[in-house]
């Protein structure tokens, strides 16, 4: 199992405060801003684990969930969503699409930590 | 001035009598006890009106001058009765079933309730009948002069100086009787039980004193039966010198005069208290009649004989006795004719008050009244007004045509004259009792058509000695057209004159009748009214042997359907059935039954309607006069009832339509609502997780050393952020609520740019601003400071989001109008068409540049803020790159509270 994270997020300062925290533990982070090419941008970067943004511009994160889930490599991809709009609606439909996990802004650095490694060990 | 007394006497005595007996039966009726004045034999006798004293002194003067002619006045009614009961019968029930209260409430009512129509009859009847009042004025006047005068010479009755006292007294008595009989009843019904038995009484009499006469002059004078006959034989008159064709004529006119006359019309059908007894009538009244003629012959041919030649045979019946000495056989003489003359007058004034009153009176009184007239008290005693007026009004009439008209010939001849005038009637009745396709404009037409020629081919000639221009007429034909002499119009001559003038207006007018009812197109109630009047014994013909309340049951239910639809009253009535114990029957019509019903139709028609029709069918209460006012007064309220429900039910309907836009736009505000606070805490969130990311990170204190003044800049940032959000929003909706307070000062546009330059770039900013400062030169009355926050926010936009290599602003400024415009045009790459739109909501970002630090509500802002300085801030497209336009009002007023 490898120790290689990709990071769907818009917002700069969650990047870098999810990749410092993560680094830390050992893992390797990649991060990518943009929703348009984030299936692509699995692809390219064949991660072990994704945290996927719901509100990224161009393209929802529940579109990119959709597809990943639908697409045959990445079908059993521990992915986590992450949303700042918290409601239990989105955890709903995060749990329908075959979300891996869901974490609700903010998040509490423990948390993430946790549920990355617990990721780790299920997959 | 004796004998003059004395007959003034009898005379008032006699009317005493008969107002007497007026009284009784009037009492005897109201307390339902004279079911016996309703007799069979009292309507045979109520119909003698048909023999006035025209018919009394007349046809001894006719038979004189005329031979048997005078036996054509009594054959056609006799025909009428014998060929034509089933004709009467029909306009009997029609009479009784429609409430028909005259010939033109008949005609109008069957052709569609047409006023105008029962207008024109009215007149006619009017102009038809008034100089055959006179005509009986006259007589009486000629009578009270035989006694005075004692005139055997048949003097100009013009020459005694009390002639004119006598009529104006005759017709004052007359008015004053029929006054006091045919307006007695407090509920205008058209029904006259003491007038009609005072009638059948004054039968009695006429009938009586000339059979005295007629056997006083057979037996006494003449020396039996067998002398008489043989003065007879010897005598011209027996010759038979009447012309086919003027027999003919005659008998039908005065057929035709016993249907349409509107005093016979009163007696036969509205009197009419059982269609049955028409049948006694039937043969009753011809007999009746024959009584009438059978002394006709042998008092012309005796009087003829004994009496000087010259003398006035019209006065035979008052001659003949007064010479022989017989005064009271010549009193009782006198007080026959008085009878003939005087029932006539009271039931023509009735019959032709009833139609003045109801057509013209009171049409005219509700349209002065306006829409204030309501159905009360008051109404009703007008209607008695009106008739009492039009009585008046008529006699008068009649006693005006007397005086002017002189009396004399002219008006002898005026009985047949007006016979032909009121057989005009026949074809719109005719036609309008069994043609469905008879229409209001036929009948019309055709009354018109036949009117005029009447007019114009007998009354004016025969008003021929009285006026130079008819003479000139009949001489030489209108403008000297001969062929329109009015007594040989298109140049057929020979024929007798009155044959002349019915046959054309006669022919004329039925031709136009049938001929304008074939073009035209009935509306619906006239079709209503036809299918009731021509199928009017449909419904008895079907269910033979019906008894009267299964008939009424039945046109109950027929009623009911047509008012509150079939399933509703056939439930109504298997309810009352079955309550009654009839199931499978229809129910008996009780009262509490019938009230019940009532009670049903009133709320779908209103109560007057809802009582009149089912008063038609049960004929418990008649329809009067007030009735149908208060129909219409109340199918007038409805109309202006079922406007304001339409207006009420179109308010409703834009209430509705108001609320369902209200609730749309709820709903939409609500769902604006749920994706604002859901945005919002988006909003909130995404600095929110970046502090406590990195707080727990510093609180931890495993944070590389070297990074810790970086991670507590990102806290401190976000913090910023987050402050400016709150503040925004804060803003946002003080704005949206129109609670903000505007500060209106006075300044330049410059300065405010300058302001806000310098507020919106920071120093080494790589945005190049380019300004005109020589047209920023305007001067501003507003609050700067709000506009200085709009031009911040474009600027600071520029700033944010142009991503051009040298980034570049131009702002623009010129007047427009009133309005100074301000364009922010950078040389970015723009804003894509289609979220041109939708800049201006809140939370619209564009881009991926969160860097720009905005919460997205920048642009609402703006937007509120030159709304309440009342202008406007949009997107300008078509520009090098993202373009907005500022326009502000120089001299607006300030859309803020």
């Amino acid at each position: 199992m490898g120790k290689r994270v990709l990071l769907i997020e818009d917002e700069p300062n969650i990047i870098e405060a999810i990749t410092y925290i993560l680094s830390r533990d050992g893992w390797d982070v990649l991060s990518h801003s943009n929703g348009e090419d984030a299936v692509e941008a699995v692809a390219a970067h064949a991660p072990d684990i994704v945290i996927l943004d719901v509100m990224l511009p161009g393209r929802s994160g529940y579109d990119i969930l959709g597809d990943l889930r639908r697409g045959e490599a990445t079908a059993e991809l521990p992915i986590m969503m992450l949303t700042a709009r918290g409601q239990a609606r989105d955890r709903e439909i995060a749990d329908e699409l075959g979300a891996t996990r869901f974490m609700s802004k903010p998040f509490s650095n423990a948390a993430v930590l946790d549920a990355i490694r617990d990721m780790a060990i299920e997959a | 001035m004796t004998i003059l007394n004395s007959l003034v006497a009898i005379a008032l005595i006699y009317v005493v009598l008969l107002f007497l007996i007026a009284f009784v039966a009037e009492r005897l009726a109201v307390r339902g006890r004279g079911r016996w004045l309703r007799s069979p034999l009292v309507y045979t006798l109520s119909l003698s009106v048909y023999c006035t004293a025209w018919t009394f002194y007349g046809a001894v003067g006719y038979a004189a001058r005329s031979g048997l002619e005078f036996l054509t006045i009594y054959l056609g009614p006799t025909l009428v009765l014998a060929g034509w009961w089933w004709g009467l019968r029909k306009l009997v029930r029609i009479g009784r079933s429609q409430r028909i209260t005259s010939i033109a409430d008949l005609i109008s009512s069957r052709f569609g309730k047409s006023n105008a129509l029962a207008v024109i009859v009215t007149l006619m009847a009017v102009i038809g009948t008034t100089p055959y009042i006179a005509l009986q004025l006259q007589s009486v006047t000629l009578a009270v002069s035989v006694f005075t005068g004692g005139i055997m010479a048949g003097a100009d009755p013009r020459g005694a100086p009390d002639a004119q006292s006598v009529a104006a007294m005759v017709a004052l008595g007359l008015a004053l009787f029929t006054i006091l009989f045919g307006t007695r009843n407090l509920d205008a019904n058209e029904r006259h039980h003491g007038v009609v038995i005072a009638i059948a009484v004054e039968a009695v009499v006429k009938l009586a004193a000339l059979i005295a006469v007629g056997v006083f002059v057979v037996w006494e004078l003449s020396g039996g039966i067998g002398p008489t006959l043989a003065r007879i034989e010897a005598s011209p008159i027996s010759e038979w010198n009447v012309s086919p064709g003027r027999w003919m004529g005659l008998t039908f006119v005065a057929a035709a005069a016993f249907i349409c006359l509107p005093r016979m019309f009163q007696v036969m059908v509205v009197e009419n208290a059982d269609e049955r007894h028409l049948a006694v009538a039937g043969w009753a009244f011809p007999l009746y009649m024959l009584a009438m003629s059978l002394f006709v012959v042998p008092i012309t041919v005796v009087g003829l004989d004994l009496l000087p030649a010259g003398a006035n045979p019209d006065l035979f019946v008052l001659t003949l006795p007064l010479s022989q000495g017989r005064d009271g056989l010549a009193f009782f003489a006198f007080i026959g004719g008085f009878s003939a003359a005087t029932s006539m007058v009271i039931v023509a004034a009735i019959a032709l008050s009833t139609m003045v009153s109801n057509h013209i009176v009171m049409p005219i009184w509700l349209r002065f009244q306006g829409e204030g007239a309501s159905v009360s008290g008051d109404v009703r005693h007008m209607v008695l007004l009106a008739r009492r007026i039009s009585i008046a009004g008529v006699v008068f009439l009649g006693y005006l045509y007397f005086r002017l008209s002189g009396g004399g010939s002219a008006l002898a001849a005026i009985g047949l004259i007006s016979f032909v005038g009121v057989s005009q009637f026949l074809p719109a009745l005719i036609g309008g009792l069994f043609w469905h396709g008879a229409t209001r404009a036929g009948a019309i037409a055709g009354l018109l058509v036949g009117f005029f020629l009447w007019v114009y081919t007998l009354l004016l000639p025969s008003l021929a000695s009285d006026a130079q221009f008819v003479a000139g007429l009949l001489d030489q034909g209108p403008l000297g057209q001969g062929w329109l002499d009015p007594q040989a119009l298109f140049g057929i001559s020979g024929l007798d004159p009155l044959v002349h003038a019915l046959v054309w207006a006669l022919t004329l007018n039925a031709l136009v009748f049938v001929l304008v009812s074939l073009v035209t197109t009935p509306d619906p109630i006239e079709r209503l009214q036809g299918a009731q009047f021509v199928r009017v014994f449909d419904r008895s013909a079907n269910a033979p042997g019906w008894s009267r309340s299964a008939a009424e049951s039945e046109d109950l239910l027929i009623m009911a359907q047509r008012i509150i639809g079939p399933q509703e009253a056939q439930r109504l009535f298997q309810a009352e059935s079955a309550r009654q114990g009839l199931q499978g029957y229809l129910p008996d019509t009780t009262p509490e039954f019938i009230n019940r019903l009532e009670r049903e139709l009133s709320g779908s028609v209103g109560a007057a309607t809802a009582h009149a029709m089912i008063a038609q069918i049960v004929g418990r209460a008649s329809v009067s006069v007030e009735d149908l006012m208060a129909v219409a007064d109340e199918s007038a309220q409805m109309k202006e009832h079922s406007t304001q429900l339409e207006a009420k039910s179109e308010e409703l309907a834009r209430t509705a339509r108001q609320l369902r836009r209200a609730n749309d736009k709820l709903t939409e505000l609500s769902r604006q609502k749920d994706a604002f606070l859901s945005q919002i805490s988006h909003e909130l969130r995404t600095p929110m997780t970046s502090i406590r990311a990195f707080s727990e990170i510093l609180r931890d204190g495993d944070g590389d050393p070297g990074q810790t003044g970086k991670f507590a800049g990102v806290i401190h940032d976000e913090s910023q952020r987050l402050t400016r959000l709150l503040d925004d929003l804060l803003d946002l909706s003080v704005l949206e609520n129109g609670q903000v307070t505007l500060n209106l000062r006075d300044g330049r546009l410059g300065q405010v740019l300058d302001h806000a330059q310098g507020a919106a770039t920071a120093m080494g900013d790589d945005l190049r601003v380019r300004r005109e400062r020589a047209r920023e030169d305007v001067a501003l009355h507003t609050d700067l400071d709000r506009l200085s926050q709009v031009f911040i926010n474009l600027i600071a936009n520029a700033r944010k989001y142009c991503a051009a290599p040298r980034p570049e602003l131009r702002i623009d400024v010129h007047t427009e109008g009133d309005a100074v415009v301000i364009d922010f045009i950078d040389n970015g790459a723009g804003i894509p068409a289609d979220k041109q739109n939708v800049i201006f909501e809140k939370f619209a970002r564009v881009g991926s540049d969160q860097a720009a630090g905005g919460a997205g509500l920048g642009l609402a802002i703006c937007r509120e803020i030159m709304t309440r300085l009342g202008g406007s801030v949009s997107y300008l497209p078509g520009q090098e790159g993202a373009a907005f336009r500022v326009i502000l009002p120089l001299r607006a007023q300030m859309a803020a509270q």
